[in-house]
Protein backbone atom coordinates (compact mmCIF):
# COMPACT_ATOMS: atom_id res chain seq x y z
CA UNK A 1 0.00 0.00 0.00
CA UNK A 2 3.05 2.15 0.30
CA UNK A 3 4.58 4.50 -2.32
CA UNK A 4 8.16 5.41 -3.13
CA UNK A 5 8.44 9.35 -2.07
CA UNK A 6 6.80 10.00 1.21
CA UNK A 7 8.26 8.61 4.07
CA UNK A 8 6.59 5.22 5.34
CA UNK A 9 5.49 6.56 8.65
CA UNK A 10 3.51 9.46 7.15
CA UNK A 11 2.09 7.51 4.78
CA UNK A 12 0.70 5.43 8.07
CA UNK A 13 -0.21 8.43 9.99
CA UNK A 14 -2.37 9.04 6.90
CA UNK A 15 -3.77 6.30 6.60
CA UNK A 16 -4.68 6.19 10.09
CA UNK A 17 -6.11 9.54 9.93
CA UNK A 18 -8.57 8.33 7.77
CA UNK A 19 -9.89 5.54 9.01
CA UNK A 20 -11.04 7.73 11.77
CA UNK A 21 -12.68 10.35 9.53
CA UNK A 22 -14.08 6.98 7.81
CA UNK A 23 -15.13 6.25 11.14
CA UNK A 24 -13.32 3.17 11.11
CA UNK A 25 -11.82 3.72 14.81
CA UNK A 26 -14.53 6.00 16.40
CA UNK A 27 -13.40 8.24 18.72
CA UNK A 28 -12.65 6.69 21.96
CA UNK A 29 -12.44 3.43 20.64
CA UNK A 30 -8.51 1.63 20.76
CA UNK A 31 -6.64 1.03 17.43
CA UNK A 32 -3.96 -1.71 16.68
CA UNK A 33 -0.92 -1.71 18.71
CA UNK A 34 2.49 -0.98 17.67
CA UNK A 35 3.18 -4.40 16.44
CA UNK A 36 0.03 -5.02 14.97
CA UNK A 37 0.47 -2.71 13.01
CA UNK A 38 4.02 -3.28 12.24
CA UNK A 39 3.01 -7.00 11.18
CA UNK A 40 0.00 -5.97 9.39
CA UNK A 41 1.47 -3.60 6.87
CA UNK A 42 4.82 -5.83 7.03
CA UNK A 43 6.98 -2.16 8.24
CA UNK A 44 9.94 -2.20 11.12
CA UNK A 45 8.04 -1.53 14.38
CA UNK A 46 10.28 1.88 14.89
CA UNK A 47 8.82 2.97 11.21
CA UNK A 48 4.88 2.41 13.10
CA UNK A 49 5.77 3.94 16.31
CA UNK A 50 7.18 6.91 14.66
CA UNK A 51 3.48 7.69 12.98
CA UNK A 52 1.96 6.74 16.17
CA UNK A 53 4.22 9.46 18.20
CA UNK A 54 3.52 12.01 15.42
CA UNK A 55 -0.48 11.03 15.94
CA UNK A 56 -0.12 11.39 19.90
CA UNK A 57 2.19 14.59 19.15
CA UNK A 58 -0.61 16.33 16.94
CA UNK A 59 -3.32 15.17 19.81
CA UNK A 60 -5.13 12.67 17.26
CA UNK A 61 -4.28 9.71 19.35
CA UNK A 62 -3.88 9.29 23.13
CA UNK A 63 -1.60 6.76 24.58
CA UNK A 64 -2.91 5.34 28.21
CA UNK A 65 0.28 3.51 29.70
CA UNK A 66 -0.11 -0.12 30.07
CA UNK A 67 -3.58 -0.03 28.14
CA UNK A 68 -2.91 0.83 24.92
CA UNK A 69 -3.78 3.60 22.08
CA UNK A 70 -6.84 5.40 21.31
CA UNK A 71 -8.77 7.77 19.55
CA UNK A 72 -8.65 11.46 20.88
CA UNK A 73 -12.15 13.22 21.55
CA UNK A 74 -12.15 15.95 18.93
CA UNK A 75 -9.80 14.02 16.51
CA UNK A 76 -12.05 13.36 13.56
CA UNK A 77 -12.85 17.62 13.34
CA UNK A 78 -8.84 18.23 13.94
CA UNK A 79 -7.86 15.80 11.22
CA UNK A 80 -10.53 17.64 8.66
CA UNK A 81 -9.50 20.83 9.62
CA UNK A 82 -6.02 19.73 8.92
CA UNK A 83 -7.12 18.20 5.34
CA UNK A 84 -8.91 21.09 4.17
CA UNK A 85 -6.25 23.14 4.48
CA UNK A 86 -3.70 20.45 2.14
CA UNK A 87 -6.95 20.23 -0.36
CA UNK A 88 -5.78 23.52 -1.41
CA UNK A 89 -1.95 22.86 -1.35
CA UNK A 90 -2.80 19.10 -2.85
CA UNK A 91 -5.52 19.92 -5.55
CA UNK A 92 -6.78 22.92 -5.92
CA UNK A 93 -2.87 24.79 -6.67
CA UNK A 94 -1.97 21.92 -9.27
CA UNK A 95 -5.62 21.88 -10.77
CA UNK A 96 -4.53 25.88 -11.44
CA UNK A 97 -1.56 25.57 -12.57
CA UNK A 98 -2.59 22.72 -15.08
CA UNK A 99 -5.71 24.77 -16.11
CA UNK A 100 -3.60 27.89 -16.93
CA UNK A 101 -1.18 25.75 -18.90
CA UNK A 102 -4.17 24.71 -21.20
CA UNK A 103 -5.04 28.13 -21.29
CA UNK A 104 -8.34 27.92 -19.41
CA UNK A 105 -9.59 30.58 -17.41
CA UNK A 106 -10.32 30.68 -13.38
CA UNK A 107 -14.51 31.05 -14.84
CA UNK A 108 -14.01 27.92 -17.53
CA UNK A 109 -12.78 25.90 -14.35
CA UNK A 110 -16.08 27.04 -12.26
CA UNK A 111 -18.02 25.84 -15.17
CA UNK A 112 -16.54 22.81 -15.48
CA UNK A 113 -16.52 22.20 -12.03
CA UNK A 114 -20.08 22.95 -11.76
CA UNK A 115 -20.80 20.94 -14.77
CA UNK A 116 -19.15 17.67 -12.88
CA UNK A 117 -20.83 18.23 -9.89
CA UNK A 118 -24.38 18.07 -11.34
CA UNK A 119 -25.21 14.62 -12.03
CA UNK B 1 22.77 1.29 24.28
CA UNK B 2 25.06 -0.43 21.03
CA UNK B 3 25.34 -3.88 20.14
CA UNK B 4 28.22 -3.24 18.06
CA UNK B 5 30.92 -0.86 18.07
CA UNK B 6 33.59 -0.93 14.99
CA UNK B 7 36.44 1.92 15.39
CA UNK B 8 38.60 2.13 12.23
CA UNK B 9 38.15 -1.69 11.22
CA UNK B 10 40.63 -2.08 8.22
CA UNK B 11 41.17 -5.69 6.66
CA UNK B 12 43.68 -6.54 3.86
CA UNK B 13 43.89 -10.04 2.48
CA UNK B 14 47.42 -9.44 0.90
CA UNK B 15 46.89 -6.44 -1.44
CA UNK B 16 43.30 -6.35 -1.59
CA UNK B 17 42.18 -3.90 0.92
CA UNK B 18 38.46 -5.41 1.99
CA UNK B 19 37.41 -2.64 4.68
CA UNK B 20 38.92 0.56 4.64
CA UNK B 21 38.53 2.55 7.94
CA UNK B 22 35.03 1.46 8.75
CA UNK B 23 33.77 3.29 12.18
CA UNK B 24 30.14 2.53 12.87
CA UNK B 25 27.69 1.66 15.77
CA UNK B 26 24.93 -0.89 15.47
CA UNK B 27 21.74 -0.18 17.62
CA UNK B 28 20.39 -2.61 20.47
CA UNK B 29 17.14 -3.94 19.40
CA UNK B 30 17.04 -3.26 15.78
CA UNK B 31 16.74 -4.15 11.66
CA UNK B 32 19.74 -3.26 9.43
CA UNK B 33 20.19 -3.53 5.89
CA UNK B 34 23.89 -3.98 4.63
CA UNK B 35 23.67 -3.08 1.10
CA UNK B 36 25.98 -2.63 -1.38
CA UNK B 37 27.46 -4.55 -4.46
CA UNK B 38 29.38 -7.91 -4.87
CA UNK B 39 32.68 -7.36 -3.28
CA UNK B 40 31.97 -4.26 -1.27
CA UNK B 41 32.95 -5.88 1.56
CA UNK B 42 29.48 -6.56 3.20
CA UNK B 43 29.99 -10.64 4.65
CA UNK B 44 33.99 -9.68 5.15
CA UNK B 45 32.35 -7.39 7.93
CA UNK B 46 29.99 -9.71 9.12
CA UNK B 47 32.68 -12.39 9.60
CA UNK B 48 34.39 -10.24 11.62
CA UNK B 49 31.85 -8.89 13.70
CA UNK B 50 31.16 -12.66 14.66
CA UNK B 51 35.11 -13.27 15.06
CA UNK B 52 35.16 -15.68 11.81
CA UNK B 53 38.03 -13.15 10.86
CA UNK B 54 40.40 -11.26 12.27
CA UNK B 55 40.97 -7.74 11.41
CA UNK B 56 44.00 -6.29 10.19
CA UNK B 57 43.57 -3.52 12.40
CA UNK B 58 41.03 -1.31 14.23
CA UNK B 59 38.64 -2.82 16.79
CA UNK B 60 35.46 -4.32 17.45
CA UNK B 61 33.42 -4.60 20.37
CA UNK B 62 29.89 -6.69 20.46
CA UNK B 63 28.22 -6.35 23.79
CA UNK B 64 30.59 -4.35 25.08
CA UNK B 65 33.53 -7.10 24.34
CA UNK B 66 35.86 -8.13 22.17
CA UNK B 67 34.31 -11.06 20.38
CA UNK B 68 37.55 -13.48 19.45
CA UNK B 69 37.24 -16.27 21.04
CA UNK B 70 34.68 -15.08 23.97
CA UNK B 71 31.91 -17.66 24.50
CA UNK B 72 30.33 -15.45 26.31
CA UNK B 73 30.42 -13.06 23.10
CA UNK B 74 29.61 -15.76 20.35
CA UNK B 75 26.77 -18.04 21.87
CA UNK B 76 24.58 -14.97 21.90
CA UNK B 77 25.46 -14.33 18.31
CA UNK B 78 23.91 -15.73 15.49
CA UNK B 79 25.60 -15.40 11.47
CA UNK B 80 23.90 -17.19 8.45
CA UNK B 81 26.17 -17.62 5.64
CA UNK B 82 24.85 -17.80 2.17
CA UNK B 83 27.18 -21.06 1.25
CA UNK B 84 26.66 -22.18 4.63
CA UNK B 85 27.98 -25.43 5.17
CA UNK B 86 26.60 -28.37 6.87
CA UNK B 87 28.06 -31.51 8.40
CA UNK B 88 27.76 -34.38 5.00
CA UNK B 89 25.44 -36.91 6.97
CA UNK B 90 23.31 -34.24 8.49
CA UNK B 91 19.56 -33.93 8.08
CA UNK B 92 16.86 -31.62 9.22
CA UNK B 93 16.23 -32.84 12.75
CA UNK B 94 20.00 -32.96 13.60
CA UNK B 95 20.42 -29.54 12.84
CA UNK B 96 17.79 -28.70 14.74
CA UNK B 97 19.37 -30.79 17.86
CA UNK B 98 22.62 -28.43 17.42
CA UNK B 99 20.72 -25.39 17.31
CA UNK B 100 18.95 -26.48 20.30
CA UNK B 101 22.45 -27.79 22.32
CA UNK B 102 24.56 -23.96 20.39
CA UNK B 103 21.53 -21.30 21.46
CA UNK B 104 20.56 -20.63 24.79
CA UNK B 105 17.36 -18.86 23.40
CA UNK B 106 16.84 -22.00 20.99
CA UNK B 107 12.88 -21.96 20.60
CA UNK B 108 11.59 -25.74 19.52
CA UNK B 109 7.98 -24.13 18.52
CA UNK B 110 9.61 -21.69 16.32
CA UNK B 111 11.70 -24.20 14.63
CA UNK B 112 9.18 -26.58 13.90
CA UNK B 113 6.41 -23.83 12.27
CA UNK B 114 9.19 -22.41 10.11
CA UNK B 115 10.09 -26.22 8.66
CA UNK B 116 6.48 -26.80 8.06
CA UNK B 117 5.60 -23.06 6.66
CA UNK B 118 9.26 -23.33 4.58
CA UNK B 119 8.12 -26.91 3.57
CA UNK B 120 12.02 -28.65 4.98
CA UNK B 121 12.06 -31.72 4.03
CA UNK B 122 12.83 -34.17 7.15
CA UNK B 123 14.26 -37.01 5.57
CA UNK B 124 16.54 -35.91 3.12
CA UNK B 125 20.64 -34.82 3.87
CA UNK B 126 21.28 -31.21 3.66
CA UNK B 127 24.11 -31.56 1.41
CA UNK B 128 21.51 -33.56 -1.35
CA UNK B 129 18.99 -29.95 -0.75
CA UNK B 130 18.34 -27.54 -3.43
CA UNK B 131 19.10 -24.13 -3.10
CA UNK B 132 15.90 -22.95 -1.59
CA UNK B 133 15.97 -25.37 0.54
CA UNK B 134 19.56 -24.69 1.91
CA UNK B 135 18.70 -21.15 2.59
CA UNK B 136 15.22 -22.29 4.51
CA UNK B 137 17.68 -24.29 7.12
CA UNK B 138 19.74 -21.22 7.04
CA UNK B 139 16.49 -18.80 7.95
CA UNK B 140 15.22 -21.70 10.16
CA UNK B 141 18.47 -21.48 12.56
CA UNK B 142 18.62 -17.55 12.24
CA UNK B 143 15.12 -17.01 13.57
CA UNK B 144 14.76 -20.01 15.99
CA UNK B 145 18.37 -19.04 17.23
CA UNK B 146 16.61 -15.75 18.89
CA UNK B 147 20.06 -15.18 19.11
CA UNK B 148 20.58 -11.56 20.56
CA UNK B 149 22.54 -10.35 17.68
CA UNK B 150 21.77 -12.36 13.96
CA UNK B 151 23.07 -12.09 11.00
CA UNK B 152 21.62 -13.11 7.71
CA UNK B 153 23.76 -13.05 4.23
CA UNK B 154 21.66 -12.70 1.11
CA UNK B 155 19.26 -15.16 2.82
CA UNK B 156 17.11 -15.59 0.40
CA UNK B 157 18.69 -17.32 -2.54
CA UNK B 158 17.23 -19.71 -4.41
CA UNK B 159 13.64 -18.83 -2.47
CA UNK B 160 10.58 -18.29 -4.52
CA UNK B 161 8.35 -15.34 -4.05
CA UNK B 162 5.58 -17.22 -1.72
CA UNK B 163 8.96 -18.21 0.87
CA UNK B 164 10.35 -15.17 0.45
CA UNK B 165 7.20 -13.45 1.43
CA UNK B 166 6.51 -16.05 4.27
CA UNK B 167 10.10 -15.38 5.96
CA UNK B 168 9.37 -11.43 5.91
CA UNK B 169 6.19 -12.17 7.68
CA UNK B 170 8.04 -14.38 10.09
CA UNK B 171 10.41 -11.96 10.77
CA UNK B 172 8.54 -9.17 11.17
CA UNK B 173 6.29 -11.15 14.04
CA UNK B 174 8.96 -12.62 15.82
CA UNK B 175 11.44 -9.50 15.88
CA UNK B 176 7.76 -7.03 17.27
CA UNK B 177 7.40 -10.02 20.21
CA UNK B 178 11.11 -10.69 20.82
CA UNK B 179 13.12 -7.66 19.91
CA UNK B 180 16.81 -8.44 18.92
CA UNK B 181 19.48 -6.84 16.99
CA UNK B 182 19.08 -8.37 13.49
CA UNK B 183 22.08 -7.57 10.80
CA UNK B 184 20.84 -8.35 6.93
CA UNK B 185 22.92 -8.23 3.71
CA UNK B 186 20.42 -8.05 0.93
CA UNK B 187 20.13 -7.00 -3.13
CA UNK B 188 16.77 -7.17 -2.98
CA UNK B 189 15.79 -3.73 -1.75
CA UNK B 190 12.42 -2.91 -2.91
CA UNK B 191 11.16 -6.28 -1.07
CA UNK B 192 12.78 -5.42 2.07
CA UNK B 193 13.21 -2.03 2.82
CA UNK B 194 10.40 -1.43 4.52
CA UNK B 195 11.61 -4.10 7.46
CA UNK B 196 14.97 -2.00 7.52
CA UNK B 197 15.44 0.95 10.32
CA UNK B 198 18.87 1.67 9.74
CA UNK B 199 21.64 0.45 6.75
CA UNK B 200 25.13 0.52 6.32
CA UNK B 201 25.82 0.48 2.65
CA UNK B 202 29.17 -0.27 1.36
CA UNK B 203 31.18 0.07 -1.56
CA UNK B 204 34.62 -1.43 -2.25
CA UNK B 205 35.35 -1.86 1.46
CA UNK B 206 34.78 1.89 2.20
CA UNK B 207 31.54 2.81 3.97
CA UNK B 208 29.87 5.29 1.87
CA UNK B 209 26.23 6.04 4.12
CA UNK B 210 25.01 4.89 7.77
CA UNK B 211 22.11 5.82 9.41
CA UNK B 212 18.35 5.22 9.25
CA UNK B 213 16.39 4.22 6.27
CA UNK B 214 14.85 7.78 5.73
CA UNK B 215 17.74 9.53 5.93
CA UNK B 216 19.20 7.91 2.86
CA UNK B 217 16.32 7.72 1.54
CA UNK B 218 15.25 11.87 1.72
CA UNK B 219 18.58 12.42 0.47
CA UNK B 220 18.56 11.54 -2.95
CA UNK B 221 16.57 13.16 -6.01
CA UNK B 222 15.97 12.27 -9.44
CA UNK B 223 15.59 15.82 -11.27
CA UNK B 224 15.11 15.81 -14.99
CA UNK B 225 14.10 18.64 -17.90
CA UNK B 226 16.17 20.99 -19.72
CA UNK B 227 19.67 20.61 -19.17
CA UNK B 228 20.40 24.18 -19.46
CA UNK B 229 18.02 24.73 -16.38
CA UNK B 230 19.23 22.05 -14.71
CA UNK B 231 22.96 22.13 -15.25
CA UNK B 232 23.54 25.65 -13.12
CA UNK B 233 21.56 23.23 -9.90
CA UNK B 234 24.14 20.62 -10.21
CA UNK B 235 27.70 23.34 -9.14
CA UNK B 236 28.94 21.76 -5.75
CA UNK B 237 26.58 18.50 -5.56
CA UNK B 238 27.32 15.23 -5.68
CA UNK B 239 25.61 14.11 -9.02
CA UNK B 240 25.23 10.05 -8.88
CA UNK B 241 23.84 9.41 -12.51
CA UNK B 242 23.70 11.52 -15.38
CA UNK B 243 21.88 10.65 -18.76
CA UNK B 244 21.32 13.14 -21.51
CA UNK B 245 19.49 13.53 -24.44
CA UNK B 246 19.70 15.98 -26.78
CA UNK B 247 18.76 18.99 -24.89
CA UNK B 248 17.06 17.04 -21.85
CA UNK B 249 18.79 15.69 -19.26
CA UNK B 250 17.76 13.57 -16.42
CA UNK B 251 20.27 12.92 -13.00
CA UNK B 252 20.55 11.38 -9.85
CA UNK B 253 21.78 13.94 -7.13
CA UNK B 254 22.24 14.28 -3.50
CA UNK B 255 19.74 16.73 -1.83
CA UNK B 256 17.60 18.08 0.86
CA UNK B 257 14.04 19.45 0.57
CA UNK B 258 15.45 22.93 -0.28
CA UNK B 259 17.24 21.76 -3.16
CA UNK B 260 14.05 19.78 -4.63
CA UNK B 261 12.32 22.95 -4.00
CA UNK B 262 14.47 24.96 -5.83
CA UNK B 263 14.79 22.52 -8.88
CA UNK B 264 10.49 22.71 -9.12
CA UNK B 265 10.37 26.38 -9.22
CA UNK B 266 12.72 26.34 -12.15
CA UNK B 267 10.35 23.93 -14.02
CA UNK B 268 12.21 21.09 -13.42
CA UNK B 269 10.60 17.62 -12.45
CA UNK B 270 11.62 16.06 -9.19
CA UNK B 271 10.79 13.44 -7.86
CA UNK B 272 12.37 11.11 -4.63
CA UNK B 273 15.06 8.88 -5.94
CA UNK B 274 13.86 5.48 -4.55
CA UNK B 275 16.12 3.50 -2.38
CA UNK B 276 17.12 0.80 -4.98
CA UNK B 277 18.24 3.70 -7.56
CA UNK B 278 20.38 5.21 -5.00
CA UNK B 279 21.87 2.29 -4.15
CA UNK B 280 22.49 1.41 -7.75
CA UNK B 281 23.90 4.97 -8.34
CA UNK B 282 26.23 4.42 -5.43
CA UNK B 283 27.47 1.21 -7.05
CA UNK B 284 28.27 3.26 -9.55
CA UNK B 285 30.41 5.68 -7.91
CA UNK B 286 34.55 5.06 -8.24
CA UNK B 287 34.61 6.58 -4.87
CA UNK B 288 37.99 8.78 -5.31
CA UNK B 289 36.12 10.54 -8.10
CA UNK B 290 32.89 10.95 -5.56
CA UNK B 291 35.26 12.42 -3.69
CA UNK B 292 35.80 14.96 -5.89
CA UNK B 293 32.71 17.26 -5.50
CA UNK B 294 31.89 19.02 -9.33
Amino acid sequence: MFEDGVPIFTQLAEAIEADILRGTYPEGAQVPSLNELAVFHRINPATANRAVAQLVDRGVLIKRRGIGMFVADGARQLIADERRKLLVERYVNPLLAEARALGLSEQDLITLITKEATP
Amino acid sequence: MSAVEITHLTKRYGHVTALDDVTLTIDESSITGILGRNGAGKTVLMSIITAQDQPTSGTVRVFGEDPTENAAVLSRTCFIRDNQRYPDECKLDHVLRIGRLFYPNWDDGLASRIATELDIPTDRHVRKMSRGQLSAVGLLIGMASRAPLTFFDEPYLGLDATARTMFYDLLLADYAEHPRTILVSTHLLDEMENLLENCVLLSRGTMLKHGSIDELRSGGWEVSGAWADLEPLLAGRRVLRERRMGALGIVIVEGDERFAREARNRGLTVAPASLHDLVAAYGLLDHDMAEVAR
